[in-house]
């Protein structure tokens, strides 16, 4: 299961970040960010007026947000 | 004696390394550009507690030397010493978010690594206190083998104590670090794990205020509508409380002029100051209070943390055209004027997203198109209700503001797709912390964005005002012919006209587009001047031009020549800094072609299709 399609407010557990999938910078962004396998997130929020485009992560006590098209390429399991 | 003269701040972004730059160095700050990129250069200087002064540079916050973006190269650059014209600075002051500590913890490696002298200030514990945290000093400056001093910058806690450790930085350089060489960024960020752990003595499991806030702030149906609710008193106040100021500003001008007048003899060199210098500066300056109030908006929501979430809400919409929440900021601030709306895209990390932004963000209606707006409906547009509170004049002013908003984005999402195409720009942004913002850090913000202006206004807008003026007077007139008539500008509007008539501008219109360049609302005044309307100041001025609008415009060519200034690029200082910023005429030279031709193809538009109307 991808983040993208994880549950709210739950922890997930990152196995596999699909790296080859996106843009060089934004790659190195996220893994900078702590985006990257074994790292414990959870989806705090998604999107506006329905949409689930773009998401706010918890990861540790920082908050990031990044789009769907970044949640996709990041495989979780629940931790 | 210390030995030290230059510091510089590095650390993660967010990690409060402004307000800590603004709590040592106070308002003694220079402000310029690294050579050759638009990365903004901070300095300020210091006292040690030896009396000595000591330089310190602000360098841009980066997450990793592994540079993502043109600022973390600056940063990776100067702290290797490898910034042409930047000297290695001697002491490095890593800042770490106290409450961070666990994510900050993996760039401090990268920079310990380096051996250089370094001191690490642990800010912001205050905060990390609010969120539930006791940190250990003692036992991070033990894991890290260098100085640890806990500071708030905002409330100057912790300051003397840093300087002093700055003074007597060591360079730790040892066995130690060259062992790391080989590290990973998973080893890294395992190793600050264990770090960050070691230091908290303890965490509560308080709840954040984050999550409270933003459980509203960032609600998928209730967030926008606060957020569009903000903008709408940003935008009253912008307009309403700026105009004593303006007034005061423009009565400043006058008396000034009128001092002129009275103590220098009538001749070449007082009308140069008057109708020149005067006229041109003080025309642009009238809009200081607009962009001073504006700005004050924007620095309370970044100093809050809440334009990282004004930038989330508005993602979704803006990457309909191909941009991103990034883009959000710079465009509001057109909104005022498109010269700190360009200088603010520096923040967007993707060049094709802050290209296209640099170049729609004309579009978006600045203050200096409201006096052209505000005549010609006074002159056309009948005084009619449509209904309660809404007036048929201020639907068209609502009208012309959104023509240039949709403009953009349409303009953004054609070039996304043509000339600034790009691999789907991605929108990644860490997401503050809430603050209460600092007066002082405020003051000090609206300062250099005033500043920046003024110093815009001193010098670009200063000879394109003046070129323009020597055009408008020379040669001069025979006695009763036109000064506008015989002069240089004059014979351009002849040779322009035959362009414009067939979109329904008169001549007149033609000749008043011509010292518009320096400033779109130079037309109403060109206007007033070419109606021999004679009257002592710009309100009078704009009366009577507005009467003789009313008389000798037609509907239809009113009309096209609101549309004009929807898009019509009549702004030298813009295009002066899109030339900075984009380091070239290429791009500008576009921005002006594009804007022209749009603004002929809807000025023509609109006139014939009212002809064609019967209006």
């Amino acid at each position: 299961m991808t983040l993208d399609g994880f549950e709210n407010d739950t922890t997930a557990r990152i196995v596999a970040v699909d790296w080859a999938s996106l843009a060089e910078g934004e790659a190195k962004r996220l893994r900078a960010l702590g985006v990257d396998e074994g790292a414990e997130v959870s989806v705090v929020h998604r999107g506006v007026f329905g949409t689930r485009d773009p998401l706010a992560l918890r990861i540790g006590r920082m908050t990031i947000a990044l789009r769907r098209v970044h949640a996709r390429a990041i495989e979780v399991e629940p931790a | 004696m210390s030995r030290h003269r230059t510091a510089a701040l590095v650390g993660n972004p967010n990690a409060g390394k402004s307000a800590l730059f603004n709590a040592l160095t106070g308002a003694r700050q220079k402000i310029a550009n690294y050579p050759g990129v638009t990365v903004e250069r901070k300095a300020g200087r210091l006292t040690l507690p030896s009396g000595e002064p000591l330089e310190l540079i602000d360098l841009p916050g980066s997450y990793s030397f592994d540079a993502a973006s043109p600022d973390e190269d600056v940063t990776r650059k100067v702290v290797h010493g490898e910034f042409e014209g930047e000297a290695l600075p001697e002491v490095l002051v890593l800042v770490l978010d106290a409450a961070n500590l666990e994510q900050h913890l993996v760039f401090a490696q990268e920079v310990l690594e380096l051996g250089r002298p370094t001191v690490v200030a642990l800010n912001m514990v205050d905060l990390a206190e609010r969120d539930g945290l006791t940190l250990d000093a003692a036992a991070l400056s033990a894991a890290l083998g260098v100085p640890v001093i806990p500071t708030v910058a905002v409330r100057r806690k912790g300051l003397d104590e840093l300087c002093a450790a700055i003074a007597e930085a060591e360079s730790h350089a040892d066995e130690e670090a060259h062992k790391r060489w080989h590290i990973t960024l998973p080893e890294r960020r395992l190793a600050a794990k264990h770090m960050a752990r070691a230091a908290i003595l303890s965490a509560s499991a308080r709840h954040t205020i984050e999550n409270g806030v933003d459980r509203v702030l960032l609600n998928p149906w209730i967030g926008p509508v606060i957020l569009f609710g903000l903008l709408f008193v940003i935008f009253q106040a912008v307009f309403a409380w700026a105009t004593p100021f303006a007034d005061a500003l423009e009565g400043a001008v006058g008396a000034i002029s009128g001092w002129v007048v009275d103590i220098m003899p009538d001749g070449f060199f007082r009308d140069f100051l008057t109708e020149g210098v005067l006229a041109g500066v003080g025309s642009v300056v009238v809009f200081l209070p607009q962009i001073v109030i504006l700005f004050f908006f924007i620095l309370v929501m970044e100093a809050t943390g809440y334009m990282a979430r004004a930038a989330f809400l508005m993602d979704r919409l803006m990457a309909g055209v191909g941009l991103s929440g990034k883009s959000f900021i710079p465009l509001l601030s057109s909104f005022a004027c498109a010269i700190p709306g360009i200088m603010a895209a520096r923040s967007i990390p993707d060049p094709k997203d802050r290209l296209t932004t640099i170049l729609v963000a004309p579009l978006m209606t600045c203050s200096a198109r409201l006096p052209v707006y505000a005549v010609i409906i006074a002159a056309v547009i009948p005084e009619t209700t449509l209904g309660p509170g809404i007036g048929l004049q201020g639907l068209v002013l609502f009208a012309l503001y959104l023509a240039g908003i949709v403009g953009a984005l349409v303009v953004a999402l054609v070039l996304r797709n043509t000339l600034a195409k790009g691999a789907a720009s991605g929108f990644i942004m860490e997401m503050p912390r809430y603050q209460m913002p600092r007066i002082r850090d405020l003051a000090i913000g609206l300062w250099h964005r005033a500043y920046v202006f003024l110093r815009r206004a001193g010098t670009i807008i200063f000879v394109a005002t003046i070129a323009l003026w020597l055009m408008l007077s020379f040669p001069k007139a025979e006695p009763g012919e036109s000064q506008l008539d015989a002069s240089v500008a004059g014979m351009v509007a002849d040779g322009l006209h035959p362009v414009l008539e067939p979109i329904g501008f008169n001549r007149e219109m033609s000749l008043a587009l011509i010292p518009a360049m320096a400033a779109r609302e130079v037309a109403v005044s060109a206007l007033a001047t070419t109606y021999a309307v004679d009257a002592e100041d710009e309100d009078l001025a704009a009366e009577g031009v507005t009467d003789r609008i009313a008389a000798l415009w037609s509907l239809p060519t009113a009309l096209a020549f609101l549309a004009w200034f929807v898009f019509a690029p009549q702004c030298i200082s813009t295009i002066a800094v899109a030339r900075r910023e984009t380091n070239g005429w290429k791009w500008p030279t576009f921005m002006v072609v594009y804007l022209f031709a749009l603004a002929y193809a809807f000025a023509g538009l609109t006139f014939w299709i009212a002809t064609a109307a019967g209006l």
